[in-house]
């Protein structure tokens, strides 16, 4: 695990800091602690970046944990707008960075797809 | 992505029912399970964790006993209630987004992929407090997160700060987190609390209250005992906040003693206090006051907590902040008043019951008026300077919204046509109380004729596709 990231396992606090399980992570393996979220997993693995601002394009990151402030948005499992730190963390999750719609119709192959996604997700992002 | 088009879709399976249906599974859902179990009512039990206990209680059914130990016994305390909501025979559906609650007590959720319903005679809404919106500069960057969600990672996962930490604001849960931090041997850079002289003279008026509930003043002493023992950096009366930062928080600028100061650090924790969630009351249109000695709405119930919306009840912290405590007492209070209304009790007996619990809710209400006082959230801290965003989703400015005013915006609603703030993902939960202070302050009025966003279902994103295939 990356030595610059914010959080770490803490021994101290219960943490089982060698059991660790693999995911995808925009496309490349990354080794995340297991038993928790997937927003506390990624940050306890150095992310730092969650997702762009739709608006801006800058980046975000969560900021409450508990499902009200919707900065923790991550595409999982070809999903995307999931409250990262709602859904638990699993093995071989493909979890990808949210970059708003621009991207999202950008990166798409089917632009249809990505349009019937985009106005599917419930508040505009 | 596809719709279901075949016919009949999802309606072969029975309509789900039950006495009464709780959203959420902190003190007060928990408490309401227990006691309505036990005079007989059916009780289902929706939450969005994986496991009982709300945010006060979280992860205390799998937590280690090292991690038990760094958080202390009030924390622990919470494994009897959980034990006792287990044993109870409510029904608990973990994972559950509740997206609607009707008047009509029809209650809509998101569980296992799948889109489902209940139909309950009563529907108790126990959705707890989130933190107070911190409006400052830089507070979107990454590496800013509630002292809650730091909390959150400490109880849930044994996670914590890799390098010292800066904590910022005012309110007791800023110095529980700080009091854990030192105990699991977290190093803290600061702690920059926004309290002054000021707060203190103001608070002392309700120094006889705080005597009553020596219990919570005492164990406040304490922390703060442990932090100066511990020799954290502590400095008060902190104003001017401002992360620092370009892509990423590097660090928190403030004054202090007529100084500026800038702690480093790739972490700030912010935290000023929690406030109800409302999010369910609103959608269901019910009355709402301001309360202006907690800066916030909450929802206006009789004294069982039942709103103007017949056969729902509020209960906890959602229906304005007590704590855990009063929490499980005002579930209990909610459930005795709702298995009355299902016949399985007479209001004499229920009247008898409530008794004990209102005068132990009393004493454990003696201190609020003094921790309202004292830890008020600056003005600054919440009606921030023009060039702060407010609404982190449409990054829309104070400026922006003063000026929707000047170009004749009354209230949330219109606010949200000239800029789309508060249409993001976070329906507002994250700029709505900010927005209603920043009109009331612009206008000179108060909050309460100002109103605050009307809030609409479905409150948790539910897609086009998902709804399709309801029941």
């Amino acid at each position: 695990m990356p030595t610059d990231s914010l959080f770490q396992p803490l021994a101290q606090a219960g943490a089982h800091t060698a059991k660790t399980v693999t995911v995808t992570f925009n496309g490349e393996p990354l080794q995340v602690p297991a038993g928790s979220s997937v927003a506390a997993a990624l940050l306890a693995a150095g992310v730092k970046r969650f997702r762009n601002s739709p608006v801006s394009g800058v980046a975000r990151a969560p900021y409450c944990m508990m499902g009200v402030c919707f900065e923790c948005l991550l595409e999982i499992d070809g999903e995307p707008n999931r409250q990262s730190c709602l859904v638990a963390l699993e093995a071989g999750m493909s979890i990808r960075t949210q970059d708003g719609m621009r991207d999202l119709l950008a990166e798409s192959h089917d632009p249809a797809t990505a349009l019937t996604q985009t106005m599917e997700a419930p508040h505009g992002v | 992505m596809a719709f279901d088009t075949s016919p009949q879709a999802g309606t072969s399976h029975p309509v789900d029912t039950a006495d009464i249906a709780i959203i959420g599974a902190g003190p007060a859902g928990m408490a309401a399970a227990i006691v309505a179990r036990r005079h007989g009512a059916s009780v289902v039990l929706l939450d969005e964790q994986a496991a009982a206990g709300g945010q006060i209680y979280r992860g205390i059914t799998t937590a280690p006993a090292e991690r038990l130990d760094v958080l202390g016994a009030d924390y622990g305390a919470g494994a009897s209630l959980v034990a006792a909501f287990a044993a109870c025979g409510a029904r608990h559906i973990t994972g559950a987004a509740v997206w609607q609650v009707t008047a009509e007590r029809q209650v809509h959720y998101l569980n296992e992929g799948g889109v489902r319903s209940l139909r309950a005679d009563r529907v108790l809404l126990c959705t707890g407090a989130m933190e107070r919106p911190f409006p400052i500069p830089g507070w979107t960057l990454p590496g800013v997160l509630t002292a809650g969600a730091a909390q959150i990672l400490l109880k849930g996962s044994g996670v914590a700060p890799t390098r010292p930490v800066v904590l910022a604001g005012c309110g007791p849960l800023l110095y529980l987190l700080g009091w854990q931090y030192v105990r699991a041997g977290v190093p803290i850079a600061a702690i920059v609390d926004t309290t002054d002289g000021a707060d203190y003279r103001r608070a002392i008026r309700h120094a006889g209250g705080a005597l009553a509930g020596w219990r919570y003043l005492k164990k406040g002493l304490s922390l703060m005992a442990a932090l100066k023992q511990a020799k954290v950096p502590f400095y008060k009366g902190a104003t001017e906040l401002h992360v620092l930062g370009k892509e990423q928080a590097t660090g928190l600028g403030f004054v202090s003693g007529g100084t500026l100061r800038m702690v480093d650090s790739p972490l700030v924790l912010l935290h000023q206090g929690v406030v109800p969630n409302t999010q369910f009351s609103w959608s269901l249109r019910a009355k709402h006051q301001w309360d202006e000695a907690q800066l916030c709405w909450s929802p206006v119930t009789d004294a069982w907590g039942e709103l103007d919306v017949p056969g729902i009840f509020v209960a906890g912290d959602s229906g304005g902040i007590g704590g855990a405590r009063v929490a499980a007492l005002q579930g209990e209070l909610a459930g005795l008043a709702a298995v009355t209304q299902n016949g399985k009790l007479t209001a004499a007996i229920r009247n008898n019951l409530a008794a004990p619990l209102r005068a132990e809710m009393r004493e454990h209400l003696f201190i609020r008026p003094f921790l309202d006082a004292l830890y008020r959230p600056k003005k600054a801290n919440r009606i921030p300077a023009d060039d702060t965003v407010v609404c982190r989703c449409e990054e829309v400015t104070a400026g922006d919204i003063r000026g929707y005013v000047g170009l004749g915006c009354s209230g949330p609603n219109q606010a949200k046509s000239f800029g789309r703030c508060g249409m993001g993902p976070c329906q507002g939960r994250q700029c709505g109380l900010t927005v209603t202070e920043l009109i009331a302050d612009k206008r000179g009025v108060s909050p309460e004729e100002i109103g605050y966003f009307r809030i609409r279902p479905p409150i948790k994103p539910i897609t086009l596709g998902e709804l399709a295939r309801e029941a």
